[in-house]
Order: C-alpha cells, then structure tokens, then sequence
C-alpha cells in the first residue's frame, strides 16, 4: 500500500513537473505546479511530516499560488513567445549535459550507503514537538524570518506602487 | 517500505525540470515557478533526510525555506508587474536594457 501511494504521487508529481515545462500558456504551468505541490503534501504525510504537508497546502498550494495565479491574470499573460536558442547551446550543452549526468551517476554509485527503509510515517513529528522545536532551539532564525518578511511585505508595496506623484 | 533514495531521485527530478524550466523558458513569471518547482524539491529532500535521521531540523528547515519563498514570490512578482509597467513585456530576452 504504502508502494502504491508512493509510485502513484510519485508519478503526479514527476508528471506535473513534466508538464510545466511543456505547456506554453502560463496559467497551464501554474496550475500543474500546483497539482506538484498538492502531490508534494501527499509525499510528506506518507513520510509522517504532518505539520509540513498541512503548511506545504496552505502556503504553497494557498497563498503562494494564489498571488502568482493573481499577477497571471493581472497582466494578462497569454501564449509564451518563442525566440531561437543559441548555437553555443546546441553544440556544447547538450553533450556536456549528458557528460556531466553521467560522470554525476558514476560518482554516486560508486559510494553507495547502506539504504535504510522508511516505513509509512517514518518521522515521528507531531506539530507540538515541531513548534517547541522552533520557539527553542531556533528561536533567533524564527525572529529573523519575522523581520524578513516585513520587508518583504514593504518592498512588494513599494514596487507594485505605481509612481505617479 | 521504502528506500530513501527514492524520494531523493524524486526530489533530484524535481529539482532538474526547474533548472531546466528556468533555462528553457522566456516568460518571466514562467521562470519564477521553476525556481518554485527547485525549492520544493530541496524541500523534499530535506524531509526525507529528516525522516531518515530520526531528527525534526529538517522539517524546521523547510518551514524557514517556505518563509523565504513566500518573501520572494511577494516581491518577485512585484518586480514583475513593476517591469511589466515599464516594458511592456513579459519576455526575458526583451528586458535587455543592461546588455551591451
């Protein structure tokens, strides 16, 4: 069972990514980049991160997507355009893509670790540890993260603000 | 029972089809979701170290990791409109003002 849902959200997910990159209208690519994101949630209550995947869905798939989908429709972003890629690109890219991808596989199986099996919800972590955790041990970075994105709130308004005074 | 290296060869995809979005792509809010697409496969792989090791970091890891996306994604697409406005265009090879 635990295979199955696996290979089954495994397989949304490499999919949708798939079809992000194919689809040439942007609101294509945003939705199936949500359908990765929904998957991604699933993969993470498979692996017992319930807190990760509830956060995964509210502000991934919820806020994040929201804005992006918002800002599509804003200005109305059709077809893609096309342009020709380089030469450069096509002589020396694609074979030293595949070099690289195989000297990279090479690499990684010839140190190979001992695999441990992870069984369904293999990370105990419930929310209450998890927010323990981060009022603790990482206190200082969640404040720091506090102070980030209250710049980023006032940078986003003062750049979206239209300059006509 | 599953090894852990199947959700990182997931995480790995993931993370490939964003480098390769982020390169094949001319729309620039096309490229803002492949660098999305790179973080959420990081974020997987955090989570499956996480749950390999026994240890909760990596799920507090991906919490600050959303943050910074959330950050990002606010004042990316602020830029984007803010360019949008400018040039008129949503196509990278068309902002070239700084090429020479």
């Amino acid at each position: 069972m635990h295979l199955f849902l696996f290979l089954f959200f495994g397989a949304v997910c490499a999919g949708a990514a798939v079809n992000l990159l194919i689809q040439r209208k942007t609101i294509n690519s945003a939705l199936s980049l949500i359908v990765v994101m929904g998957s991604l949630a699933l993969l993470y209550l498979l692996l017992g991160a319930e807190f990760v995947a509830v956060v995964q869905v509210i502000i991934y798939a919820g806020a994040i997507m929201v804005l992006f989908i918002f800002v599509i429709m804003l200005l109305n972003a059709g077809d893609e355009e096309q342009s020709k890629g380089s030469n450069v690109a096509k002589i020396f890219g694609i074979p030293s893509l595949f070099a690289g991808g195989i000297i990279g596989i090479w690499v990684l199986l010839q140190h190979r670790p001992e695999e441990k099996l992870l069984p369904i919800g293999a990370l105990y972590g419930p929310a209450d540890k998890v927010g323990m955790m981060l009022f603790t041990k990482y206190l200082l970075a969640f404040e720091a993260t506090s102070v980030l994105v209250l710049i980023a709130i006032m940078g986003a308004v003062v750049l979206a603000r239209r300059s006509d005074s | 029972m599953i090894p852990v290296s199947w959700y990182l060869l997931l995480s790995a995809f993931l993370f490939a089809c964003g480098v390769t979005g982020f390169l094949i792509k001319r729309n620039i809010i096309t490229l803002f979701m492949s660098i999305e697409l790179m973080l959420n496969g990081v974020n997987l792989s955090f989570v499956a170290f996480a749950a390999n090791l026994g240890a909760l970091d990596g799920q507090i890891f991906v919490f600050f990791v959303m943050v910074v996306a959330a950050a990002e994604a606010a004042v990316g697409l602020a830029i984007i409109i803010s360019v949008y406005r400018t040039r008129e265009t949503l196509n990278v090879d068309r902002v070239n003002l700084l090429k020479l």
